[in-house]
């Protein structure tokens, strides 16, 4: 697979000085889904912004399809769809109209045949001749989404899609992506939902105070959360791991009062009863013990903490 | 060029004026037929003639030039600024489309907007006094020239501006006063000497000069240099609104 876009040493200082992007070198492939991952002010909108020219760099290169996004911006910006993350809408319009007038804006000729597939596909066509001062929030953001789609864009950009937006509206808009990236569009998104970047990515980029800090396959990161922890709370407090039991994984905790057991539980049955039954004959009686998952939230709070 | 976004960009703008088509055309009749009343009645029961022009026919040029100016201003100020005030500029800022085809959506529609405004009043003054214009080709071209140059100063102001204050504040404090002392109601040959110097460093006075000759052959200053000066404004809004674009100057940061 080869990239469709590539971040090249990309920085940006704001006027205020705030250094929101330091460094950024990044590939996203085609056809694939990236989630931006990041706390709140970790710089995933100014990232986006940059790319899609919105923002001025301070230095660095983007290239979208082999095109400088300065130097070629009717190239690039012809191939990209940006949904914001704020609501930012012409409320006096029509959904039809300003739909209609996305395209036009991005040079497309008209084709009302496309404009219905979108509006259909989001579930606005009873809504298309509504004015958006009429619409819920979460309507709005649909309406983003199809002006952003209007164009037939091959990347697309969709900067916190479901902040605010209930379930279910939630999973129709998956499945909106979803379809879109069989289609063959490349879908960047930002979120702060974990289990979204979980369901819906290929990849995922964990950006925070403006660095990027992990770009991970997703199912890399999946394996790193099969990790599970059996923890035993014991009644005396041991100096060290008994020899008898080293064949597990085993861990003390500093105080010697916590026993725990690391496996993984997508690599075949963990002997637990095994380890039980060991733990028995060595007569360490135990009053409690309950297990932990490793999630990609846990992993996502120990990167940011560092 | 991206001629579709232009003309959506013309388009929505347009469709904005003709939404609100009657309160856009109500309020220039009424001013008109105001002045009419106030100045042609009043003031021209003591000044029957002004070089070889009645009052009331010699205001008329004036008066669409003042509106002109005006509604120049508003327009595209309001048009730039609103997009910026409510975000909906990203869309602008992210399509593939220039800065030059950006400004002439915008500053097209703007000027389209007080050229109509502007017909509108000379029709109206028809009503009340004898119009004629000598001239047809230099008032179209007066009236799309000053129409053009200060709907890109409107735009700039739009830019410039940030907040509602801001975008009254020049109109009112610079233009206003400009345009009522740059002889829209009376010929600056009226002034003393030292004021019709002074009336000259005022650029309204080149735009309005030349907009009345065409209709009446009567000018304060020559038509060459009305048009020169005219022409000036127009490249020195190009070159402001030009560097704005070129620095993304509160368009992106
Ligand atoms: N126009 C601006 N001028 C100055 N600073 C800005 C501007 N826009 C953003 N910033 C700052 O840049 C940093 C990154 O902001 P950005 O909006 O990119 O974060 P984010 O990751 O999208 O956050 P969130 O999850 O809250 O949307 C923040 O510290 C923010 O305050
Ligand atoms: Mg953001």
């Amino acid at each position: 697979m080869n990239p469709i876009i590539q971040i090249k040493s990309l920085s940006k200082s704001y006027k205020s000085g705030l250094h929101a992007l330091k460094d950024i070198n990044l590939e996203i492939m085609r056809g694939e889904i990236f989630a931006l991952l990041g706390p709140n002010g970790a710089g995933k909108t100014t990232l986006i912004s940059t790319i899609c020219g919105i923002v001025n760099k301070t230095s660095g290169a983007v290239l979208v399809d082999g095109h400088d996004n300065v130097t070629d911006f009717r190239a690039t910006r012809k191939m990209i769809g940006l949904v914001p993350q704020e609501l930012h809408l012409s409320i006096f319009e029509s959904v039809w109209d300003t739909v209609t007038f996305s395209r036009k804006l991005f040079g497309r000729g008209d084709s009302p045949q496309h404009v219905e597939k979108i509006l259909k596909q989001l579930s606005l066509w009873d809504k298309k001749d509504d004015k958006i001062m009429t619409l819920s929030g979460g309507m709005k953001r649909r309406v983003l989404i199809a002006k952003a789609l209007a164009h037939e864009p091959q990347i697309l950009f969709l900067d916190e899609p479901t902040a605010g937006v209930d379930v279910e509206l939630r999973k129709d808009m998956w499945n909106v992506v979803r379809e879109l990236r069989s289609t063959g569009v490349t879908i960047i998104l930002t979120t702060h939902y974990i289990e979204e970047a979980e369901e819906m990515a290929d990849r995922v980029g964990v950006i925070n105070k403006g660095q990027m800090i992990l770009v991970e396959d997703k199912n890399a990161l999946m394996k790193k959360m099969g990790q599970k922890k059996l923890t035993l709370v014991l009644d005396k407090p041991l100096a060290a791991v008994p020899k008898k039991l080293s064949k597990f994984n085993l861990s003390l905790s500093k105080d010697g009062n916590e026993l725990s057991y690391a496996f993984d539980a997508r690599e075949g049955r963990p002997d637990i009863s095994g380890l039980l039954k060991e733990i028995d004959t060595a007569k360490i009686s135990y009053s409690d013990l309950h297990t932990e998952q490793n999630s990609l939230e846990d992993i996502f709070m120990g990167l940011v903490k560092q | 060029m991206n001629w579709r976004a232009i003309v959506a960009i013309f388009t929505y703008e347009m469709k904005r004026f003709f939404r609100t088509l009657f309160q856009s055309l109500i309020s220039p009749v009424i001013s008109t037929v105001l002045y009419f009343i106030v100045f042609g009645a009043a003031i021209g029961g003591r000044i029957s003639e002004i070089e070889g022009v009645s009052y009331g026919a010699f205001i008329v040029p004036g008066l669409i030039m003042l509106s002109i100016l005006t509604q120049s201003i508003s327009n595209a100020s309001f048009g730039i600024y609103f997009p910026r005030f409510s975000g909906t500029i990203y869309e602008y800022l992210s399509a593939p489309i220039s800065a030059f085809e950006m400004v002439l959506g915008f500053v097209g529609a703007a000027a389209a907007k007080s050229i109509l405004i502007g017909l509108v009043i000379l029709a109206t003054s028809a009503f009340f006094v004898p119009v004629t214009v000598a001239h047809p080709f230099w008032a179209a071209l007066f009236l799309l020239l000053t129409a053009l140059t200060f709907s890109l100063f409107g735009f700039i102001i739009g830019l410039w501006a940030d907040g509602f204050e801001k975008l009254q504040i020049i109109p009112l404090l610079i233009i206003t006063p400009l345009t009522f002392l740059g002889g829209s109601f009376y010929s600056i040959s009226v002034l003393p000497e030292f004021w019709q110097k002074v009336s000259l460093f005022n650029p309204v006075v080149y735009l309005i000069s030349g907009f009345r000759w065409s209709f009446y052959e009567v000018a304060d200053v020559s038509l060459a240099v009305s048009l020169g000066m005219t022409a000036l404004f127009l490249v020195i809004c190009l070159a402001i609104v030009s560097w704005i674009f070129r620095t993304g100057y509160r368009l992106k940061s």
